[in-house]
């Protein structure tokens, strides 16, 4: 989230696409009825099924999963062709004037730059036009600027488009339109709230940048009320992406070091933002190497000196993608030995669990840590395997779980909160992370003695804990935060981290959540005395826990003020100027404190990126630099903007790039359009252990639309067959009008629902039938998060 | 009447059991003095803690209750949330309250198991044996697959034949040491639940 929960309730207009957090998230879901209930907010709703988010909502709006970028492209166009956006904010904060190089195309559903043997663009081409001064060249009136190339590019997504495409009828999408554009006034504010209904696509990246992108013309980034707020689904996927357990990042979102990089000069140079603007401050950019450095000095310690380039050369290098797909498509080709998993399934979350289960097969080993048996722990017992032919050598090690030990979680908002420890570790379990400093000391102990390939990194890597086998939670929070070696004292602020090996920090991000005055996130300072701990009444609470980076509630908050200073609304106010007291007040602000905007050399308000501004048009995506509606790689149709480039061109297709049977199906066999997603009173796969859970939803199902379910014969309850090119599911059917049709660019289209919380480990053991087995081992262009949310069945009655 | 629990446990404390009238049963039984006495003695002298919810990233603050028995073991007796949180003030949802299942699950795996290639069952190990062969088998897909340098002449340094994936019910600092302990040895397949 570029906000936090409770800030929701200052939105005038809550738009929520892929999400149903009235369900999924529905402590959260309070703060959206709060905006309802308190301000009168207009909650829209567009979702395949009318869920209890959209029984409270305004609208609701039947939408074809995996149409967002139409949905959001139209909505981009509404607010350009009708003049709506917020002016001032657009040329303050935007790169709206910025002058794109010439050479840029958009032809047939193609951009320039594609290198058709790779099948990926060259994203370089993708740039600005720049003045002498090396400086992007800013004229808003340019036939290339980036605003007049938006209104050529959005021009396509007229309402009769979006019909076609999302289902949406015409004026329906108007109506929300029309509410959607007030909010390019300065006193209106409107946020975003998604989840993995937008990020769960082979667009998903885009997706969300269209959302993004609308947010920025409209004014709604970096104020309260506004933003765009990802509803995270699990307790700590927040703070495990900040500490990049992720093949890409190291933590802080540095980026991993590539192959061809000799030395942290050639990482800077190809990781780090370069500065496009005179008064840029490109915060990132510009102590990229500080960072960094203070990394591996963090890391390998005495071995990192200036001499060596801090050791940069014992940091893994990566071939290719190496993420969650990846993964499994490197076992199906037997390149991948061993496989961990610490409290996650591979099986169930799949995608195509068929697959994964012949992946796992092939592994010569798999450790499972984990407090219950899980579906990969017993992956070589699954419903139609024979344990004798399965060869790979299975350790199942009981883990402690979030009770029996204390630390952080980092929720959707960025609050770092303490938890304490309540319970001792049961029976024989231990923590995961003492299992893994035990391993990693074992293995040493052998490199050690017995020697083996490059063990350097293994001997030399820093572990400062009183028990190297043990690590205290708080040793390692202390670790994280950083320290000066000059002095030994714990930072502050990562404004005092430097590139010379003179300070640590674990990331960066966290530096100042536990500087020496002590841990920051176990403050608790909330409700219970609203008047003192919320001073400026805007919720912020900055004495509960802790928010990264420096405590910060809102994320892009110099833009919540107009080019004086001044709050957009001043009834909602993020910071502001005072000018008395030469320095910004409210929130942290995310630009210099004492920075006055009256002088001309202050810096433009996204001190992050290397414009300066917010990015309408970027380069940082590997489908495109404006989001452009493609069809899920299973469809019903035909893409009605270019029929000929239907699909992602840069989708990487595994199962095709290695040489394995194609896995995907046609609508002439799997007519219906199918999508998954949680309910209320489940979490994925761990509450099958939970009585009370098992008790409320016992049982596997699927959605049928009504008509549907009129045309094959299938009745409530009733037991039915749902396919997929690559499984199968054999379960109830729940007939309902919560699922309509839709006409997709004049066909009637047909969406299932299908609920993912079973498989054949849990206190029912019947339920054996696993959800990601139909799902397509595919996905997004960027990011390669698969495409679980849209994807072609059949159901029959069985 | 609505009564927060912050009132509701000092009004215990003070002596007073609940509202008349206001949980009285059809037979006159005031149901609402009775349940205010159960509370009250269930989690009187416990110790609190405050932790965070499992399970979604809305971050609801709980309180746990916790009491120790005369051999020192430790029990819990009720979690709920916290009153106090600008995030959740108090609310839950159902899998947030009934977090005390998850807890005190009797589903535990209860030891270290261990499975041999085309075993049909699972075999209890010790500690011991369980992360030796552990250690054992990274140390050698470790040296089978690692790369250092690649067919263009880079420098690269990699592990290729290991992944790890966890945990996104890791505590954030569990996170971190993964992180450093897996590119310790060189992993590069690494992942979390951020995208799946």
């Amino acid at each position: 989230m570029t906000n936090h929960w409770r800030d929701i309730r200052h939105a005038d207009v809550i738009l929520i696409n892929g999400a149903n957090p009235a369900e999924a998230h529905p402590v959260g879901f309070q703060w959206m009825m709060r905006a309802k209930t308190d301000r009168g907010a207009k909650m829209i709703h567009a979702d395949p099924r009318f869920t209890r988010t959209s029984a409270v909502s305004d609208k609701h709006l039947r939408i074809r999963v995996g149409t967002d970028v139409a949905y959001f492209g139209g909505l981009i166009n509404h607010v350009l062709t009708n003049n709506l956006f917020h002016r001032e904010y657009v040329e303050f904060a935007t790169n709206a004037g910025f002058v794109v190089k010439e050479g840029f195309s958009f032809d047939e559903g193609m951009f320039n730059g594609f290198n058709a043997d790779k099948k990926i663009y060259d994203q370089t081409q993708w740039t600005y036009e720049l003045g002498p001064d090396g400086f992007a060249k800013v004229d808003i009136a340019h036939p290339r600027s980036v605003l007049n190339l938006m209104r050529q590019h959005y021009s396509r997504y007229t309402p009769e488009m979006v019909e076609r495409i999302t289902g949406i009828p015409r004026d329906e999408f108007l109506a929300v339109a029309d509410i959607v554009g007030q909010t390019g006034k300065p006193d209106k504010v409107m946020t975003i709230v998604y989840a993995v209904g937008l990020t769960h696509h082979t667009t998903g990246v885009q997706l969300i940048r269209s959302g993004a992108l609308l947010q920025l013309l409209l004014g709604n980034m970096g104020r309260p009320g506004g933003g765009m707020n990802a509803e995270r689904g699990h307790a700590n996927i927040q703070g495990n992406t900040d500490h990049a357990i992720s093949w890409d990042i190291l933590p802080g979102y540095l980026r991993a070091p590539a192959p061809g990089q000799k030395n942290l000069d050639d990482y800077v140079a190809r990781s780090a933002a370069k500065k496009l603007q005179s008064n840029s401050l490109n915060f990132f950019g510009t102590n990229y190497r500080k960072f960094m450095v203070s990394l591996l000095k963090t890391w390998y310690g005495d071995a990192a000196t200036k001499d060596n380039e801090f050791a940069f050369d014992h940091l893994p290098k990566p071939a290719a993608d190496s993420s969650w797909l990846s993964i499994f498509d490197a076992a199906l080709q037997k390149k991948m030995e061993g496989l961990m998993l610490s409290g996650m399934t591979a099986t169930s979350i799949g995608p195509d669990s068929n697959q994964v289960l012949q992946a796992l097969s092939n592994l010569k080993w798999l450790c499972v840590m984990d407090a219950y048996a899980t579906t990969s722990s017993e992956f070589w017992r699954a419903p139609g395997l024979d344990p004798s032919q399965v060869k790979t050598e299975v350790l199942m090690l009981p883990a402690t779980h979030w009770i029996e030990k204390d630390g952080s979680f980092t929720n959707s908002g960025r609050w770092a909160q303490w938890k304490e420890q309540v319970l001792p570790p049961d029976g024989q379990a231990r923590h995961d992370h003492w299992i893994l400093a035990e391993v990693f000391q074992r293995v040493r102990k052998m490199y050690q003695e017995q020697g083996g390939k490059f063990p350097e990194p293994i001997l030399q890597l820093v572990m400062p804990y009183k028990d190297p086998a043990k690590p205290e939670l708080d040793e390692i929070a202390q670790e994280i935060n950083g320290k000066s070696l000059v002095t030994g004292q714990r930072l502050a602020t990562f404004a005092d981290l430097k590139d010379d090996g003179t300070t640590t920090a674990g990331d960066w991000i966290y530096t100042g959540h536990y500087p020496e005055a002590g841990n920051l996130t176990k403050r608790r300072d909330g409700i219970q005395d609203p008047a003192k701990n919320d001073p400026t009444g805007m919720g912020f609470y900055p004495n509960w826990a802790w928010s990264w980076p420096a405590n910060r509630r809102v994320l892009y908050n110099r833009a919540s003020a107009d080019p004086q200073g001044k709050p957009w609304d001043p009834q909602r106010p993020g910071i502001q100027w005072d000018a008395a007291a030469g320095k910004w007040a409210g929130d942290v602000p995310d630009y210099p404190a004492t920075a006055d905007p009256a002088k001309a050399e202050s810096p433009l308000p996204f001190i992050m990126t290397g414009e300066g501004v917010g990015r309408l048009f970027s380069n940082g995506v590997s489908d495109g630099p404006f989001p452009e509606h493609y069809e899920p790689i299973e469809s019903p149709v035909q893409n009605p903007l270019h029929p000929k480039v239907s699909t992602t061109p840069v989708a990487f297709l595994y199962d095709e790039r290695a040489g394995r049977q194609n896995r995907f199906g046609t609508p002439d066999k799997f007519p219906y359009v199918a999508t998954s997603y949680r309910l209320t009173e489940h979490e994925h796969y761990v509450t099958q252990n939970v009585d009370q859970l098992v008790a409320l939803q016992p049982e596997a199902f699927v959605e049928v639309p009504a008509e549907l379910a009129t045309e094959k014969g299938i009745k409530n309850g009733d037991a039915v067959r749902v396919s997929s090119m690559r499984g199968k599911l054999e379960v109830r059917a729940v007939v309902t009008s919560r699922l309509g049709p839709l006409t997709i660019d004049g066909k009637k289209v047909y969406q299932i629902g299908i609920p993912i919380h079973w498989g054949f480990v849990g206190i029912k053991t019947g339920q054996h039938w696993l959800a990601n087995a139909l799902t397509p081992f595919v996905g997004d262009a960027s990011a390669r998060t698969p495409e679980f949310k849209a994807f072609l069945v059949n159901i029959e009655k069985m | 009447m609505e009564v927060t629990r912050r009132q509701f446990l000092h009004v215990g404390a003070a002596g007073a059991v609940g509202a008349a009238g206001a949980g009285m049963s059809p037979l006159g039984f005031d149901l609402g003095a009775a349940v205010t006495v159960r509370q009250e003695l269930r989690i009187a002298g416990a110790t609190v803690s405050r932790t965070v919810c499992p399970y979604c990233a809305v971050g609801c603050a709980l309180l746990a209750y916790t009491k120790k028995d005369g051999d020192g073991k430790t029990h819990l007796l009720q979690i709920e949330g916290d009153p106090d949180s600008p995030v959740n003030e108090g609310r839950l949802c159902p899998k947030g309250a009934s977090a005390l299942q998850l807890a005190l699950s009797r589903r535990r795996v209860e030891a270290p198991m261990y499975r041999e290639p085309g075993a049909a069952e699972w075999k209890q190990v010790s500690w011991d044996f369980a992360l030796d062969v552990l250690a054992r088998n990274i140390k050698e897909s470790r040296d089978r697959t690692f790369v250092t340098t690649d067919f263009d002449g880079n420098v690269v340094n990699r592990c290729e034949g290991i992944a790890f994936a966890g945990g996104a019910a890791f505590s954030s600092e569990e996170g971190y040491l993964a992180t450093k302990l897996m590119r310790g040895f060189g992993f590069v397949f690494l992942e979390q639940q951020a995208r799946v």
